[in-house]
């Protein structure tokens, strides 16, 4: 396999908290990689580090040691701006806990991320075309009539699907989603990853965190993680 | 644009914005009301004293006075940097209305009427004689008699709104004004006779310069008659003090150095005369300078008044960064989310300094503008409030001040809404750079607690 076909891939990875006097490693030396096209689940029990090494892939956090390339080039020799960049445009993360922002409204959370690539004359440029994209998507999403509401008046499903929408706007290269249906009851989550793979289908990458073996049976590939190394993949 | 929309929504949909917002209006608002109240005093005070006693005053602070004073102001008439001169007698005196065994101590002042109008506002403080300064020492029921102007708070008492019952014309009052005459040496002239010059004085006019030290210990005389009480009409005569006024378009600090230079000259060209050695204890100063002892305990208070509510400005701005504190840390999930989206740092802590500069600028205009309306009605507000319940900011009876100022400075208006600005800017930055510094998973973990 050429090193082309590697969208995102991590060798060597290592991170470790401190908690008070004591170290916590949490990931010992990961080596893990996406194929384009992909849909990855990382199973584990609550505190393996799928999540951390989530967070690491998306540059969200920064490893101890280890390397993380995009397309063949090391995230820590990005600048912030090209950082910034990276987690505008390449990746779409969808959080276990949604992280939507209050203040704004459904279609304005979805287009936030094209707001936030354009400045303020280049948003009025493609605020019409940005405007109908976060519309399709939540039409997709079956969250049409939603689109004026504010994130507290929607269930735990529907913001769910809002941050999905969010993740996708910017037409990322790969997904990132952390316990996408952790905190959702059987049904709202089976809805959720039937749009997952929905959107891998369309040839979306994706990359999804559970610790629930059941959700992660509806990936193409299974990697788990136990006390920070991947046992099996 | 996210950072134009963000910082509204976080402004007027969150309750915690409004305390900042209104933490910055009272400030503001206390500040402006004090600020203007206190510098209208003082700017009051000051323009009072520039009134009293003209741009420049030549003059020695001994009773003796100096001589060669005609000379010197013969001098002064040909520079065309000066608009008005006026020589003044100063001393002490004895005041006893006749017909009565009462007397009080008096300041005393010889003065041309005319003249002194053109080198002071002496003419703008008369109540009779405003329009006819040639007359002001001839009173009205008998302009044969010699006449003296009597300043206000000896004549009438205030009322508690400070107002003055004037009476329509002078009453008859002669009063015996005594004065010790003192030699060139400043030995009393008519030692071992009657010691005392006495001269009767009639009531023509009253003077209000609204200085209350001046305005309850002054009468004002002709200066040939001054001159003789105080025993300086001699075959050199003397004055105590020359009031200078200069042309509009003249500087305080350059009309005083010409003046400076010119006396310096005259005083060397004095110098082999009999009394020159009295020249050299005059002085040339401004009239802050010769007003210093009276103008700098009310700047020190004034300085007091800044420094204590630099105090409370430095207080508020704490307030102010503790409020922006709260509100950006509580805010720290929103930094995580928009850094996950690809919001820089830079763009972050821009983004909450345009929400602290949209607070700070609101809460500015708001306290500006409920200050104006209170100065607005403050003096109403005061005569309500001793109305209603007998409270006066001052005693009107004692101080010699009316209204309380209420004319609002420009510039102290700007330096009060560049320092709450500058203050919620403050308060901003330090938390969003703090969050903006943070990865973003951290702070999004410490939302999640």
């Amino acid at each position: 396999m050429s090193r082309d076909d590697f969208i995102l891939k991590a060798e060597a990875i290592y991170k470790s908290y401190r908690m008070g006097a004591t170290e916590v490693k949490v990931l010992k030396g990961i080596d893990f990689s996406v194929d384009k096209g992909e849909f990855v689940a990382i199973v584990g029990a609550s505190g393996s580090g799928k999540s951390t090494l989530l967070h690491i892939l998306g540059a969200l956090d920064k490893p101890d040691k280890g390397v993380v390339a995009f397309a063949g080039r090391d995230l820590s020799r990005y600048s912030g701006g090209e950082l910034s960049r990276f987690r505008n445009k390449m990746v779409g993360f969808v959080f276990q806990f949604y992280h939507l922002l209050d203040e704004l409204s459904v279609l304005e959370n979805v287009y936030l991320p094209t707001m936030v690539s354009k400045g303020v004359f280049g948003w009025f440029e493609c605020r019409g075309r940005a405007r109908r994209r976060a519309r399709e998507l939540l039409e997709q999403l079956g969250l049409a009539e939603r689109a004026n509401h504010k994130p507290y008046q929607l269930s735990g499903g529907e913001r769910q699907r809002v941050a999905i929408g969010r993740a996708l706007m910017n037409e990322p290269n790969i997904l990132l989603a952390d316990e996408p249906t952790g905190n959702l009851d059987s049904a709202t989550g089976n809805g959720i990853l039937e749009v997952f793979e929905r959107l891998n289908r369309a040839g979306q990458t994706i990359v999804m965190v559970s610790h629930d073996e059941r959700v992660a049976q509806r990936a193409g590939r299974i990697v788990i993680l136990a006390d920070g190394k991947i046992r099996r993949a | 644009m996210y950072k134009i929309i963000l910082p509204f929504r976080y402004l007027f949909k969150r309750r915690i914005s409004y305390l900042a917002f209104l933490a910055v209006a009272l400030c503001v608002f206390i500040v402006v009301i004090v600020m203007t109240v206190v510098t209208g005093l003082v700017t009051d005070f000051k323009q009072k004293n520039h009134e009293f006693v003209g741009d420049c005053v030549i003059g020695t602070e001994s009773l003796v006075g100096f001589a060669y004073y005609e000379d010197f102001i013969k001098t002064l008439e040909q520079e065309d940097f000066v608009e008005g001169i006026s020589a003044v007698i100063k001393s002490f005196a004895l005041v006893s209305p006749r017909g009565t065994e009462d007397n009080i101590g008096v300041e005393i002042m010889g003065i041309d009427p005319v003249r002194h109008s053109q080198a002071t506002g002496f003419g703008r403080t008369l109540y009779y004689h405003k329009n006819n300064l040639s007359k002001v020492f001839k009173p009205a029921y008998d302009p044969n008699l010699p006449g003296c102007v009597i300043g206000i708070d000896l004549r009438l008492a205030r009322d508690a709104k400070g107002r003055y019952a004037y009476e329509t014309i002078p009453a008859r009052i002669a009063l015996a004004v005594s004065c010790i005459p003192l030699t060139t040496k400043g030995a009393p002239a008519k030692a071992g006779t009657g010691l005392v010059n006495t001269a009767t004085f009639y009531y023509s006019d009253i003077s209000r310069s609204g200085l209350a030290r001046v305005d309850s210990s002054m009468i004002y005389l002709p200066f040939d008659q001054a001159q003789m009480l105080c025993g300086m009409d001699g075959p050199v005569k003397r004055t105590n003090t020359i009031h200078v006024k200069f042309k509009p378009n003249v500087k305080l600090e350059e009309g005083c150095e010409k003046i400076g230079l010119l006396w310096q000259k005259f005083v060397e060209e004095k110098s082999g005369d009999k009394r020159a050695g009295l020249l050299e204890k005059v002085s040339v100063q401004s009239w802050k300078g010769y007003r210093r002892a009276f103008i700098a305990p009310m700047e020190k208070e004034q300085t007091m008044l800044t420094v204590m509510f630099a105090l409370v400005g430095i207080t508020t701005v704490f307030i102010v960064f503790v409020v922006f504190y709260m509100i950006i840390s509580h805010k720290s999930k929103d930094i995580g989310i928009l850094k996950s989206i690809g919001v820089s740092k830079g763009n972050i802590i821009e983004l909450f300094s345009r929400f602290a500069f949209l607070v700070g600028l609101l809460g500015s205009v708001v306290g500006l503008f409920a200050g104006w309306l209170f100065l607005l009605k403050i003096n109403q507000i005061e005569d309500w409030l001793f109305a209603r319940f007998g409270f006066q900011l001052w005693d009107r009876t004692i101080y010699a001040i009316g209204d309380i100022p209420n004319r609002i400075d420009l510039k102290v208006l700007g330096v009060i809404i560049v320092s709450a600005i500058a203050a919620c800017l403050l308060g901003a930055f330090v938390p969003s750079w703090q969050a903006a510094k943070q990865e973003p998973v951290k702070t999004l973990q410490v939302s999640q607690l």
